[in-house]
């Protein structure tokens, strides 16, 4: 059993990761017991198991995933959305609360219109097949207000931190609500524009920086220059 | 209207050729990664005087729907000189020859693009070449694999292209524009250098045996130099930000 690379380092696609006994994780791949990076990424190890972080890449849709999507299409029975991956979602209107099938088109409209953002979850997918997305539960449903980023869907664990560590510093930092689509879509909504301007260039900030050490310390201390020490408890300067 | 002259000979006394090269030199490369914004996976290349854009798109929703496969994704690759590309000004509609050549870039690359990942969808491949000088196929797979790997799609491998030909009698690296048109053979080679598995060979002209097996060794040779500079190039930009933060950080921490 070798590791031929450190961890955390970048490799390329095709780069030898690790020889005899390791197990292939993410985003690598076995041949004749030798262990090869499938995407460009830093290399973790866990166990005795490899993979690969990617540092860019698509969203594929994942069995409860949170993703921000935009309504494409009203059709008879539902809409169908778009969530930045290679699929297109259904959400179908029986996964909107208060109302019966079957409906007349006019009033899935009053519902979702062509263009809207919804907050959302994906409930079923299985690549032959398109993914299915819901709208019942709490916080999900039409997004009215706020800022949207796009970043790439594979910043999203990096945005979230481990335990949520990284989204709750901006929470609390910039005082704004943050909903987090795994699609990479953010939505940004605080009670001052200020706020709601350091809590996005955080994210920029997070993005470019992902595969940094330290990344949590300097977004905290790039937050508080901007802020200037005005300290935001749930969206009211004080 | 500038007359291009044929050159007495490709080679001189002192053994170099027309742009002072060495027979088993490459020309000047620069590649460059993610130099364009829209694009899930973009790159550039320079080689010699090629200047080559190519921009990856997908894995994205097929259209039109009927092109879909049910197992894996399509691959899509079109290759395209643009009308100011060449001395004389070449027509915008596709060519035989693009056509050709955005086939054989294509089935080049497939074999390396781990595909079987998306089933249902495509990943879409333009290539422009800006300005031409012989090899663009080469710098074109090149700079296309550099983009692919750039979008995150997963591969086995990066490929490396590179030609090799015969002039003046002798067998040379990476023939410039005007030795592939008045050398005896022309013959581009791609290689998935950690596999040393060959995805493209093209031969135009003829060559012996012998200097088809020496020719093969020479470009399989350069196909891995240019994968190093590849891989230079894809992880330059990701740790030149490492660098630049990871500094910033250390000279504060030195600082106080």
């Amino acid at each position: 059993m070798t590791l031929h690379v450190e961890k955390k380092q970048l490799v390329a696609p095709g780069e030898i990761v690790a020889e005899g006994g390791y197990f292939a994780g993410d985003n690598v791949y076995k041949e004749n017991d030798k262990i090869f990076a499938s995407r460009l990424g830093l290399v973790e190890v866990d166990g005795n198991r490899v993979l690969v972080v990617p540092i860019k890449g698509c969203y594929i849709p994942y069995l409860d995933d949170p993703v921000i999507g935009r309504i494409v299409d009203v059709g008879m029975s539902g809409w169908s959305v778009d969530i930045n991956a290679p699929y297109p979602a259904l959400l179908p209107a029986s996964e909107t609360f208060g109302h019966r099938q079957p409906f007349p088109k006019a009033d899935l409209t009053k519902i979702f219109e062509v263009g809207d953002l919804v907050l959302a979850k994906v409930i079923a997918f299985d690549r032959t097949r398109d993914p299915l997305i819901t709208v019942k539960g709490p916080g999900l449903g039409k997004a009215t207000s706020g800022r949207v980023v796009e970043i790439s869907p594979t910043k999203i664990p990096r945005l979230i931190g481990r335990k949520g560590s990284m989204i709750s510093l901006l929470k609390k930092e910039t005082g704004c609500e943050i909903m987090v689509g795994q699609n990479g879509i953010v939505l940004v909504s605080g009670r001052s524009p200020e706020g709601e301007r350091v809590a996005v260039s955080a994210i920029y900030m997070i993005e470019r920086e992902a595969h940094t050490r330290g990344l949590t310390d300097r977004i905290q201390e790039m937050m508080r220059k901007e802020l200037g020490g005005r300290e935001f408890v749930s969206g009211k300067a004080s | 209207m500038f007359q291009e002259k044929r050159p007495e000979r490709l080679i001189d006394l002192n053994g170099l050729r027309l742009d002072g090269r060495k027979l088993d030199q490459l020309r000047q490369i620069k590649l460059e990664v993610g130099i364009l914004d829209k694009a899930n996976g973009s790159a550039y290349v320079e080689q010699g005087r090629n200047r080559i854009l190519v921009a990856v798109y997908g894995p994205r929703e097929a259209h039109p729907k009927h092109m879909a496969l049910a197992d894996r994704a399509v691959v899509r690759c079109r290759y395209h000189m643009a009308p100011f590309s060449t001395e004389e000004r070449k027509s915008p509609a596709p060519s035989r020859r693009e056509m050709e050549l955005s086939k054989v870039m294509r089935e080049a690359l497939e074999p390396a693009i781990l595909s079987k990942n998306y089933p249902r969808t495509t990943i879409d491949i333009f290539v422009e070449v800006l300005q031409s000088d012989g090899g663009s196929r080469c710098a074109a797979i090149t700079g296309a694999s550099l983009a692919l790997a750039d979008a995150g799609i997963p591969m086995k491998s990066l490929v490396s292209a590179c030609a090799v030909g015969k002039i003046g009698g002798q067998i040379a690296l990476d023939l410039s524009d005007l030795e592939d048109k008045y050398g005896e053979a022309d013959m581009p080679v791609a290689l998935m250098p950690s596999f040393n598995a060959i995805t493209l060979v093209q031969m135009d002209g003829s060559l012996t045996l012998d200097e088809f097996a020496k020719g093969l060794d020479i470009a399989v040779e350069s196909c891995k130099q240019i994968h190093e500079m590849q891989k230079t190039a894809l992880k330059e930009k990701y740790l030149s930000i490492k660098e630049e933060v990871e500094e910033k950080e250390e000279s504060e921490e030195a600082g106080k």
